[in-house]
């Protein structure tokens, strides 16, 4: 299977989902450079966190004009695998493959830290290794992750199952405690319509291995290679 | 030339005469204000220089030392770090977001000049007490400008320090460091070898922002000083990201014979020095400088302290293939001018000579001064403070739950949880432990990394002091199971035209080479900060020591919480009635008074080989060095981390206030698992390093018994104070 890490100016993230997929999956990775319109005839395109084009206007609004991102949005359209981690996810809503955005945290301040998570949706390509309601430990590090939509957005994601992660305790509570930055009902991730793009403001590329802490977060992208195996890619 | 303007430029009148002897001439607007920022002490170190040549600064495995952007050392396989502290005190005390953002910024820059790429920063802070609503605008602000930086770059803020008391009330520190890592071969300088070859500006664009910015950080700070405002540089964290891939990627080309940020001195210093290295001159024409507002004079760009740029020397024949990397990435670069064998800096602006002057003159030919040194008067009498006298207090636990919530000791969580410190997929232990190790991919080894300091040792004995804050540090790493490599160090003290001040300086760097040479971690680089003082008070003397180890095998990391029931917990060191310097008299007594502890170099060094052997041999399962608040606290901090108690016996004949709170030096906290308690003791043995097993870990509380007193204290409850103290002030 091959990976594609979409690199803007200010991506940062993009070095450790390309040293995921090529040295923990073992799986072909290239990178995607933004000002190019080539998508090397990649599977799947992770679009990676860090602060695309400064981030100043607003986090992602910029990069969604970028040409690689008429690529990436063709791409999704044809129901091609994206993943969008942290400012990736930004991008995918201000891109419109998502729906929904991420704003200001509620401390108004950046957090960095872990957050438990329970899998709400596991029949989606990103999430097939993990159980149903099973909790996993992923961490967070941003400023503008609280998930906001209006109303009718998200009963449509409540009522479709498309919110694939929810900010959670150990006991897989959903709580206002556990919710680190005031996204509307806990969300931590969520999924388009036709269930090929995946946004998430949880980093799993930083907890792939036993050494830093914990792996909950390289299922991710076993389950990605797992559903390619199982058919989607032939 | 009018005296007012000399004096303006920070020289004194013998200064400029020996100026006007070098140039033979009076020399003009533009030459006064070149020699003004590199003869400044920020720049040309000439009341610290002739006291820094006793650091020692040698060892097999130092690859650079003091003189370069950062020092570098080898870790093997081929591969180096390169790292280096500095200060940004002056400008964070009158705009902390931006004076703590580009101080990051500049530490970045040195090591990424270097060649290496920046895999971690950290960060010493210092304010005045949280209470006051001015410490809490600066800390926030600092800290937010610190995250805003090292977030956006992605480079993880892996470690720090941050301690609160009333000297930094006006005159706050900020002091940051940066690790960066190589492979031998990248190893880039700032030499501008090869007279023809061209001279690039890149990055950034020159503005009128920070102008004498190292003017303005040496001297001290005044009312006045919120004019300095416009001294204060603007950073571009997105710019710099840009700026740090391209460099990063030009010198791999190979093509690149020299590179120099533009910190403090901007165009001046980056082009003087790195001609000055290379016994080159400069010929430079401001014309083509790229500037982003109009109307700028000669005097202006030269001097400015725009942020995010580089002064490059590449190739003859090779500009094309710089400039075409650099616009890959957006960025100007611009052939301002070449190297030339005459030694001259030469400065145009067109066809018209704006400044001309040997480019050493700038930076060899400024005076240095041997200060007078005095004994402080203070001294004699607070370190004979009578603390026998003292009584002793009636519920022990109680006191170590205020010691736990005060915001020196209680945890960073508020200040670190806002610093990305996971970016790069390489930090293995993150903050909250003694120090941070991060694994080096591609092989089993990492590098752990440390900033440590205790201004009130060496407030009450610079010597001692200076020696405790190498040894303290060193004590951190090897706990975490690193074996100590060298050190880089940022010295803040007050004004040295002060015979106190200057006596204290040199006391503690006696104090630090003395022990850097026993402990042999040379000191690779570093950075002075003077004047540190308002309306005449000088800050507490603060020798802050950012150190580097090597874990030879990522098996060795080593943390500081308890793990597991029934493990055994050994103290490695000696106890002694050492109640002075203690955070325990300040807080409790209010009294800053009595002896520094004393400490032995040598037995420092036994202690910390003993401790980095049993965690090679795989038989410690965590230790922590004990140092604010004494025995007590380091086993409270060993429970809270575990989330599990222990039962101690603390039997000591010394009055308990020192058993639990006494800053007694090398003394380390070790638990092992109870089977390997024979292999363990007869190894201490061995070594011939005194230890006492205290007890072992287990409950949910904290219980120790002494001979007729006892503290009981709830692991829970220690946790809430430690925990909250900071977020709880924060809110106000």
């Amino acid at each position: 299977m091959k990976f594609g890490v979409v690199v803007f100016p200010g991506s940062n993230c993009d070095i450790d989902c390309y040293y995921m997929v090529d040295q923990i999956l073992q799986e072909q990775v290239t990178y995607l450079w933004h000002a190019d319109q080539d998508l090397h005839g990649v599977d799947c395109i992770i679009v990676p966190g860090g602060y695309s084009y400064g981030d100043y206007l607003r986090a992602g609004s910029i990069a969604r004009f970028s040409p690689i991102m008429e690529e990436v949005i063709a791409f999704g359209k044809k129901g091609g695998l994206i993943l969008g981690i942290c400012n990736g996810f930004q991008i995918l809503t201000e891109s419109g493959l998502l729906p929904g955005a991420l704003i200001k945290n509620r401390s108004l301040r950046f957090q960095c830290e872990n957050t438990l998570l329970r899998v709400e949706q596991n029949s989606t390509p990103f999430t097939s290794t993990y159980s149903q309601h099973e909790v996993i430990s992923i961490p967070i590090a941003h400023e503008e992750g609280g998930y906001v939509a209006d109303k009718e957005t998200l009963d449509r994601l409540e009522k479709e199952g498309r919110v694939v992660f929810r900010y959670c305790n150990e006991q897989g509570e959903i709580t206002p405690e556990c919710n680190p930055n005031g996204s509307l009902n806990n969300i931590a991730g969520i999924i388009n319509e036709q269930g090929n793009i995946l946004g998430m403001m949880p980093h799993p590329e930083r907890c792939a291995e036993a050494i830093l802490g914990g792996e909950d977060g390289k299922r991710i992208f076993s389950s990605l290679l797992e559903w390619w195996q199982g058919g989607a890619g032939r | 030339m009018k005296e007012d303007f000399w004096r303006e430029m920070g020289l004194s009148e013998s200064e400029y005469e020996l100026i006007k002897e070098i140039l033979q001439r009076e020399p003009n607007e533009v030459e006064l204000g070149m020699f003004g920022v590199m003869w400044s002490e920020h720049c040309s170190y000439k009341n610290s220089r002739n006291v820094l040549k006793q650091f020692p600064t040698e060892a097999p495995w130092v690859l650079q030392g003091p003189g370069e952007n950062a020092g570098v050392i080898d870790i093997g396989d081929g591969q180096a770090v390169a790292f280096k502290i500095e200060s940004h005190n002056h400008p964070s005390a009158i705009e902390p977001y931006q004076g703590a953002a580009t101080g990051v910024g500049g530490i970045i820059r040195d090591v990424f000049t270097m060649g290496a790429r920046p895999i971690a920063s950290l960060n010493s802070l210092r304010f005045g007490s949280l209470k006051s609503k001015k410490t809490q605008y600066l800390f926030s602000g600092v800290v937010s400008g610190i995250a805003g930086y090292g977030n956006c770059m992605g480079i993880p803020t892996v470690a720090g320090e941050v301690y609160f008391h009333p000297s930094y009330e006006d005159n706050c520190l900020v002091n940051a460091m940066s690790v960066g890592l190589m492979n031998h071969e990248d190893l880039a300088k700032g030499f501008a070898n090869g007279p023809g070859n061209p001279v690039f500006i890149v990055g950034a664009r020159t503005g009128r922002d920070g102008i004498h910015g190292a003017t303005f950080a040496s001297e001290e700070l005044s009312e006045a000083s919120e004019e300095r405002r416009p001294a204060v540089q603007v950073g571009d964290p997105f710019m710099e990201k840009l700026l740090m891939e391209a460099c990063l990627e030009v010198i791999k080309t190979g093509y690149v014979v020299g590179m120099q940020d533009m910190g403090a001195a901007g165009i001046t210093s980056s082009a003087c020095e790195m001609a000055s290295r290379a016994g080159t001159g400069i010929e430079m024409d401001l014309a083509k400088v790229p500037r982003r507002e109009e109307g700028m004079n000669a005097y202006e760009i030269l001097l400015s302290e725009s942020q995010e740029r580089m002064l490059v020397v590449v190739q003859k024949g090779k500009e094309k293939e710089v400039h075409s990397i650099f616009a890959k990435w957006g960025l100007e670069a611009i052939v301002v001018g070449q190297v030339t064998a005459d030694g001259m800096m030469m400065i145009k602006e067109g066809e018209e000579i704006v400044a001309q002057i040997p480019a050493e003159a700038l930076t060899e030919s400024c005076p240095r001064y041997d200060r007078e040194s005095k004994e402080p008067e203070y001294l004699a009498q607070a370190q004979g403070y009578d603390l026998a006298s003292l009584p002793e207090m009636e519920d022990y636990g109680k006191v170590l739950l205020t010691l736990l919530g005060t915001p020196t000791i209680a945890s960073k969580e508020w200040v670190y949880s806002q610093y990305d410190y996971m970016v790069g997929t390489n930090t293995v232990v993150p903050p909250g432990s003694d120090a941070a190790v991060l694994r080096i991919k591609g092989h089993n080894k990492g590098i752990a990394m440390k900033v440590d300091g205790n201004s009130r040792y060496v407030y009450l004995d610079p010597y001692r002091g200076g020696k405790i804050v190498v040894a303290e540090a060193a004590r951190n790493l090897v706990c975490s199971g690193a074996k100590p490599l060298a050190i880089t160090d940022c010295l803040n003290f007050g004004n040295p035209e002060k015979p106190e001040i200057f006596w204290q300086f040199k006391q503690a760097v006696a104090g630090m080479s003395e022990a850097c040479r026993v402990l042999e971690t040379p000191v690779v680089g570093g950075n002075v900060s003077l004047y540190n003082e308002t309306k005449g008070e000088a800050i507490y003397p603060t020798p802050v020591v950012g150190i580097v180890g090597l874990v030879e095998d990522l098996a060795h990391v080593t943390t500081l919480g308890f793990k597991q029931e029934e493990d055994i917990i050994i103290l490695l060191g000696i106890t002694k009635d050492e109640l002075g310097a203690s955070t325990y008299l300040s807080v409790i007594h209010g009294l800053e008074a009595g002896k520094t502890p004393e400490i032995d170099l040598e037995f420092e060094k036994q202690v910390q080989q003993a401790t980095l052997e049993l965690i090679k041999k795989g038989l410690v399962v965590s230790a922590h060095d004990c140092s604010e608040g004494g025995l007590a606290v380091a086993l409270a901090e060993c429970c809270m981390q575990g989330k599990i108690g222990a039962d101690v016996a603390l039997t000591e004949s010394i009055r308990p206030s020192s058993i639990l709170f006494g800053e007694s030096q090398s003394r380390i906290v070790i638990s092992i698992n109870k089977s390997k308690i024979d292999s363990v003791l007869q190894q201490l043995k061995k070594l011939q390093v005194p230890y006492k097993v205290l007890g072992s870990v287990g409950g949910d509380s904290l219980n120790i018994a002494g001979s007729g007193w006892k503290v009981n204290v709830e692991v829970a409850e220690m946790e809430e104070k430690y925990r909250e103290a900071i977020a709880c002030l924060m809110k106000g």
